[in-house]
């Protein structure tokens, strides 16, 4: 079953198109889907466009009573805050919005570089087991984050990994494993095995022929699928905040979390740190939107 | 560069094989596997990650206490509507949006993505919002049903109300998922299908029945089970949305466990819980997987 968005998105309409089908009622039956649709799209991507109003909106406005939809003032204080701290100096948020580039960025590098020769030697090689060891790696990625991370936290103490941005860093890339083998292999498979017995005849090893052969080939698949890794960590908070403590080492999601503390929240600084926040990761989605469906499956599904 | 004959292969494709693979694995083994196997091991005894102390081997006496446990049957069937609840919903939802979008010839990959956009948000983004939009005095939804003169609801704030909520907001983050897995099994379908039926004059209905529900439900099913693993194991919008409150109303079988590890400090018992929890998720992936070879063989 051919499963990719590309098709989901481009190719012609499943159902019926022809005039001789839409016998009773086709336009009005149509019209009718139409304002559905458009009724679910309000509904579905309300919250965002709210998110963003009040990220732009005075304080006054945000809490006005009933809320104010439009004719508002708009201010970018509340962005100007989410980088610039009180006493004029790097806000707490910025560097939460380092660490997390940082995290997020070492370990889909490290995912990578050891995801992909993983996967290419699932995909060409007789491995022993192999189902059992694909199932084992992908069934890691389906623990409770909270069960795992008791043991991990323990472990972490013991090693002084706790509150430390390595220690992140080799979670998320733990994480992203078993994502990156299943996407991968998914991406291998494509490339027809000949391509490298054809360079072997030629006298390359099997390490040459994979590196200068198949390698460049994968290499769109690579980078969707770091995406979604990159996507993956740059989200992850459950793992964050139970890791780490100290305003130097947290990464964003914690970070943002902890403006809702105390007596008061101030709404309009949630709303901006949340849109500087999803920004890269709607940019990075409509990248790889080709792959989505593999790539929110886990690789899992494709064709 | 010219061919190199006779090139002496240091690595054997065995070799090769091990030396890819292996790196990859010692990670999982020392990431997840050792952090288990040490659940495992203090799931059996009385240790508290605060107290310190040795750990003292009780048996199986922190599973017979939460198995036997009455908060624990709670935790496990407020779990059991959140996930049934949410994942029907979506499914539903996920798959009549779908449905109308393939029906459209124009504007399809456009709203293929706005629909995407609440997939993307990391739940922490939101968990905040929607506290936000469901506040009882200045969220946006009360302020809306007031506008229509309508009363005001204490969403998070009252037992019943917030366990919807929580279904509410899972759903509002999770249908484009489903979304995108039926579309992609209705876009699958082959056309020539639907013609040999219109030839037929078979009715609407009829052809929906058995060609498309037929053909997309294998997937549709793998999205429903992908789906109901992340819903089970959910800890992070319960933590920000509601807290598991009010009392312990949206308290789920993974915040339960965090209350105990964390905030009780019983690292026994909580390994045990997690234990329990992991083989219910072992379960769910066993089915996944199968239908996944069905799939796939099919």
């Amino acid at each position: 079953m051919a499963v990719s968005v590309d098709e989901a998105v481009s190719a012609g309409p499943a159902g019926d198109r022809r005039p001789t089908v839409r016998r009773r009622g086709g336009r009005g039956r149509a019209m009718l889907e139409i304002a559905l649709l458009t009724v679910l799209a309000v509904v579905m991507l309300f919250p965002v466009l709210w998110m963003i109003e009040t990220s732009i909106k005075e304080n006054r406005d945000v809490y006005a009573i009933p809320a104010e939809f439009i004719g508002f003032t708009v201010t970018m204080e509340h962005f100007k805050d989410v980088f610039v701290g009180p006493d004029g100096g790097r806000s707490a948020l910025s560097v939460a919005f380092l660490n997390s580039a940082l995290v997020a960025g070492l370990s889909t590098v490290l995912a990578t570089l050891l995801g992909v020769p993983a996967a290419w030697a699932y995909s060409r090689f007789a491995v022993k087991a192999k189902k059992d060891q694909l199932f084992f790696i992908l069934s890691t990625r389906f623990m409770p984050p909270v069960v795992v991370v008791i043991p991990i936290f323990l472990m972490y103490r013991q090693i002084g990994l706790i509150d430390s941005k390595l220690g992140l860093i080799l979670i998320y890339t733990a994480y992203n494993l078993p994502f990156t083998i299943w996407m991968m292999k998914g991406f291998v498979d494509e490339v027809p095995a000949e391509y490298e017995d054809a360079a072997m005849l030629d006298g390359y090893t099997r390490l040459q022929a994979f590196r200068r052969f198949t390698l460049p080939l994968l290499v769109p698949g690579i980078a969707a699928t770091a995406v979604f890794a990159l996507i993956f960590s740059w989200n992850e908070f459950v793992f964050a905040i139970f890791l780490t403590s100290s305003d130097s080492v947290r990464t964003a999601p914690p970070a943002i979390a902890g403006l809702i503390g105390g007596t008061t929240t101030d709404w309009g600084l949630v709303g901006a740190a949340s849109v500087v926040f999803a920004l890269p990761v709607l940019v990075f989605a409509y990248l790889v939107r080709k792959h989505l469906v593999a790539g929110v499956t886990l690789g899992a599904v494709r064709r | 560069m010219p061919p190199a004959p006779g090139r002496s292969r240091r690595l054997s494709d065995r070799g090769l094989a091990a030396a890819f693979i292996s790196p990859a694995l010692l990670l999982l083994l020392a990431m997840s596997v050792f952090p288990l196997l040490w659940a495992l091991y203090l799931s059996f005894t009385n240790y508290s990650a605060t107290r310190g102390g040795p750990a003292e081997f009780v048996g199986f006496a922190n599973y017979t206490a939460i198995l036997t446990s009455a908060q624990v049957h709670q935790r496990a069937l407020t779990t059991l509507i959140y996930v049934v609840g949410a994942v029907a919903l979506q499914t539903v939802l996920g798959f009549g949006i779908a449905y109308l979008i393939s029906r459209r010839t124009h504007g399809r990959g456009l709203l293929t993505t706005l629909f995407l956009v609440p997939m993307m948000l990391s739940p922490v983004v939101v968990g905040l919002f929607w506290r936000f939009m469901l506040d009882a005095q200045f969220g946006v939804i009360n302020s809306m049903l007031g506008s229509l003169g309508l009363g005001q609801v204490e969403w998070l704030t009252r037992q019943r109300t917030a366990l919807i909520s929580l279904i509410v907001v899972d759903t509002w983050q999770w249908t484009p998922f489903i979304m995108l897995i039926a579309l992609a099994g209705l876009t699958a379908v082959p056309k020539y299908l639907y013609e040999a039926a219109s030839i037929d004059r078979a009715s609407e209905w009829f052809r929906f029945r058995t060609i498309t529900l037929p053909l997309v439900w294998p997937l549709l099913l793998i999205a429903v089970l992908f789906r109901a693993i992340e819903a089970f194991r959910l800890f992070d919008l319960v933590y920000i949305l509601t807290n598991g409150g009010p009392g312990v109303s949206t308290e789920t079988l993974s915040f339960h466990v965090y209350k105990v590890a964390f905030l009780g400090f019983n690292t026994g018992t909580a390994s045990a819980y997690g234990i329990l929890m992991v083989v219910v998720v072992i379960v769910l992936t066993q089915l996944y997987l199968r239908y996944l070879n069905k799939l796939k063989e099919g």
